[in-house]
């Protein structure tokens, strides 16, 4: 611990939900000025736990001192008054409305907009965060749109700002920018709550980490003094696997895919923009970039959900574009979307009703227009079985998992259908760090089995780690696939569209 | 104070116990009316819910429960698929109203040929009449992205004026002596829908109600077709991931709902009513709505929620007439039920809880 005075102080904080305990008895303290990082897995306790800072949840014990005073904010407005912020790992903005809009709708007595507008740039080239006022956020970059939440609060003057999860929609060279940022702020005394998993980032920018595993402090530490292996074990609380590869080389191509154009079904989405790129058997194709670029749609077009132009994916020389997902499943190409619940399941339906949502052909579970719901709940229990599912029974809804497990589920699901070609979409989003390897290692060997995977990921630690080749989405366009192995990171930062454009404006760069 | 929390999964107990604590609590909200109003609770209770059915006319009132059940439980079990896919068919009335004329039209085509095959060819007409009016909303909607609420809704007024138009005009009994309205087709044996059994109000229409009950129960929980309307209702990306095609649903589920409301009244023309009239329709189409929604769009669920819905027309009927209860009276009270029933919902979905608060503040 630094010999900083003490900004926040969190005593013994508990907080139990139905089944779960999210926090218990949970301490910490925050200096002035300090970057404290908040390190945990999915489903560690963070997000709560920053919730009853941000006065979004009511501790069910404990209690919080802000600079020696009782603070128990009842809702975040309180919390703001108290000048704690938050920027959240989900943007709350509107993206019919410009910059100015958005943030004086956050406020309590906003000033005229010219005013604002000043305000905003005055604050953001202070920080080196250059924006706009008169912009659509609908325009913006993920990273801009970071930037808008950011200013929003820096215009609060705050003196704790929370940041969750706030590279996870950001390219590496964004990144460094943001940080510049953050530690600017530190360095005026603003004291910052970062919240991460990645550990990289952690140990490059933080002062402190408290680390959370199941809803527990287990430790803190000075990140720089630790490996990321050692924050690491800290954080899941037991040596992890490594995933194995193996050297085999890949066959002939099965999927191609030339010059594919295609307009977002939403209005704010992305258009595909002459997409080419080709999968041989046994190859596994990172497809990279950040958030809104294009991945949703590249995923609809692959699985049959939008359809494609003649000739724009070729199936082993046949042109698949015109058919439906089932008409392509019947052919062996399968998808996981990203989206768990509602998308890739549905949530208040049962396992065995969700296993007949893509399996229905495949499996044979559909027989003269009736579906054999004996064999649905056998296949359901075999994935169940085969990928570890922490659940009572098919018989729950998909609702009632948490996330890793569905997604455990969800890959599963397509996995044991045999797929020639599998598309995958955040293969490990949200999902503990065991069951993320266990879900790369499936896939790794799926791979070798001489399945041509595509795997479509925000996680570039992970695309690194199954990927045989790289390539990276940025508005629509993919960028040449080049192989992973001996890729630097600067490289595929300028893949995936380097700042964006977007100006430093550091003074001293 | 008083939380609540969401189940993870609905509890299927409450989903059971809930509509017989809601007809509990609308008989108690209920009784504390008519007291107010001046009239024994007991005596009023006891003749909208006990008299109709082992009263001293029980045998009058027994047959009319199965005469006013069936149309709505035969509409409200077409309704519901579509209700449950995200498809809102509110123009089962209307459907209702072209269903009875085309029926009818083609019985008294044939009239006064006696034949065995013209009610089965009416009963052909009154449905594909109802599928007909169905498929306005639906192929707009497909087309045009029309939004099939108003579009069914707004029909149901042209389905009124055409129905004034064929028992003043083409449909008008010739030997009426100038009275709006159609031959009787009661008196018409080869076209009449009489009672299959005296004394029980059982005809055709019922039977057909209680068929659409199984066909209804089969398709959603056994065959494909039913999979992806619940599919489509819960979660329509996940369905158009699972490869269902929402046009196609649209029409099937429109179309369904068309048909079976038009074989409702094709079966009630031809008998409890007899003729087209003018005032012909009586808000079964609109009723069944609420009786599909009673019912928790089930089948099984409809067919009580059917009875249960006469039952308190038949009984409301009585208590107005034997006790001088106010009209206003009796639709407040089967609005409690509703009311009732709709929010004991809840029950099923969330768990009640005392709240502790054991936070310092």
């Amino acid at each position: 611990m630094t010999g900083r005075e003490t900004l926040l102080s969190i005593e013994g904080l508990t907080k139990a939900y139905p089944g779960v305990i999210a926090n218990s008895d949970v301490s910490f303290r925050i200096g002035l000025g300090e970057v404290h990082a908040l390190l945990g897995e999915n489903g560690a306790g963070k997000s709560t736990l920053v919730k009853m800072i941000y006065g979004l949840v009511r501790p069910d014990a404990g209690r919080m001192l802000l600079r020696g005073a009782e603070y128990a904010p009842a809702d975040p407005h309180a919390a703001r008054k108290a000048g704690v912020a938050m920027v959240f790992q989900h943007f709350s903005l509107f993206e019919a409305l410009n910059v100015a809009e958005n943030v004086s709708l956050g406020m309590e007595n906003p000033p005229s907009q010219g005013q604002l507008a000043r305000r905003i740039r005055e604050v953001s080239q202070a920080y080196g965060l250059p924006l706009d006022p008169a912009r659509l956020v609908g325009d913006l970059s993920a990273g801009e749109r970071q930037r808008v939440e950011i200013v929003r609060c820096l215009l609060q003057d705050p003196k704790l700002l929370i940041m969750d999860e706030p590279t996870s929609v950001l390219t590496p060279q964004e990144v460094e920018i943001l940080f510049r940022t953050l530690r600017q702020l530190s360095a005026e005394g603003t004291a910052i709550l970062y919240i991460s998993h990645k550990l990289e980032e952690i140990r490059a920018l933080c002062d402190t980490a408290t680390v959370l595993r199941l809803g527990k402090v287990v430790g803190t530490c000075t990140p720089r003094a630790k490996s990321a292996r050692e924050l690491a074990e800290m954080m899941v609380g037991k040596l992890l696997n490594e995933t194995r590869r193996s050297g085999s080389a890949p066959g002939a191509a099965v999927i191609e895919v030339q010059g594919l154009s295609v307009r977002s079904p939403n209005p704010f989405g992305t258009a595909l923009k002459d997409v080419s790129f080709s999968v041989r058997r046994g190859e596994v194709l990172g497809i990279g970039g950040v958030a809104g670029n294009g991945q949703d749609e590249l995923l609809a077009a692959l699985s049959g959900e939008v359809s494609a132009p003649k000739g724009a994916v070729m199936l082993n020389g046949t042109d698949i574009g015109a058919l439906g997902p089932n008409g392509r499943r019947s052919l062996a190409v399968l998808s996981a979307p990203e989206e768990r619940l509602g998308h890739a399941a549905a949530p208040d339906m049962s396992l065995t009703e969700n296993a007949v949502l893509t399996g229905a052909a495949r499996e044979g579970l559909v027989r003269g227009g009736f579906v054999n719901w004996g064999k649905a709940r056998a296949f359901a229990e075999r994935i169940i079985r085969e990928f570890d599912v922490r659940t009572p029974g098919p018989g729950n809804a998909a609702r009632a998992l948490s996330g890793g497990n569905l997604q455990k589920f969800v890959i599963g699901r397509e996995i044991l259908q045999r797929p020639d070609v599998l598309v995958v979409n955040q293969p490990t989003w949200g999902v503990d760090a065991s069951a993320a390897a266990a879900i790369r290692q499936a896939l790794l060997d799926l791979a070798e089995g001489g399945t041509a995977v595509i795997v479509i990921s925000q996680d570039l630690d992970e695309l690194m780690e199954i990927a045989d080749r790289f390539a990276a989405l940025n508005e629509g366009r993919l960028s040449a696939p080049r192989p992973t192995e001996g890729l630097s990171i600067e490289e595929i930062g300028m893949m995936m569209g380097g700042a964006h454009g977007m100006e430093v404006a550091h003074a001293q760069g | 104070m008083l939380r609540l929390e969401k189940r993870p999964v609905p509890s299927r107990a409450w989903t059971v116990a809930t509509p017989v604590l809601a007809v509990l609590l609308t008989m108690v909200a209920g009784g504390v009316m008519f007291q107010l109003l001046g009239k024994d609770p007991f005596v009023a209770i006891r003749t909208i819910f006990w008299d109709p059915v082992f009263g001293e006319f029980a045998w009058y009132f027994r047959g009319q429960l199965l005469v006013k059940a069936g149309p709505l439980i035969l509409i409200a079990v077409g309704l519901s698929m579509g209700f449950r896919a995200g498809i809102w068919n509110i123009g089962a009335e209307g459907q209702y109203i072209i269903g009875a004329i085309c029926g009818a039209a083609v019985g008294l085509a044939f009239y006064p040929l006696e034949a065995w095959f013209i009610f089965p060819l009416m009963v052909i007409a009154g449905g594909l009449g109802g599928w007909a009016w169905a498929m306005i909303p639906a192929l707009l909607k497909t087309r045009f992205r029309t939004n099939e609420i108003l579009v069914s809704l707004l029909l149901v007024y042209v389905a009124e004026q055409l129905l004034a138009a064929m028992a003043l005009g083409r449909l008008r009994n010739p030997e009426g002596g100038g009275f709006p309205g159609s031959r009787n087709l009661s008196q018409y044996p080869s076209a009449a829908n009489l009672e299959l059994i005296p004394g029980t109000g059982m005809h055709w229409g019922v039977v057909a109600a209680f068929v659409a009950v199984i066909f209804g129960y089969i398709l959603l929980q056994r065959h494909v077709l039913g999979y992806q309307i619940r599919l489509a209702g819960q979660a329509p990306r996940a369905a158009r991931f699972g490869g269902v095609n929402p046009n196609r649903l649209v029409v099937f589920c429109l179309g369904l709902s068309g048909a079976l409301a038009g074989l409702a009244g094709m079966f009630e023309v031809a008998g409890p009513a007899g003729q087209i009239s003018i005032d012909f329709n009586s808000g079964y189409g609109f009723t069944a709505i609420i009786v599909a929604f009673l019912g928790r769009l089930d089948p099984l669920g409809i067919l009580l929620a059917g009875l249960l819905m006469a039952l308190t027309y038949i009984g409301g009927e009585n208590a107005q007439s034997n006790l001088g209860l106010p009209s206003a009276a009796i639709q407040a009270f089967q609005g409690m039920l509703l009311f009732f029933l709709l929010a004991l919902d809840l029950l099923s979905n969330f768990r009640v809880r005392l709240a502790t608060r054991k936070v310092k503040t």
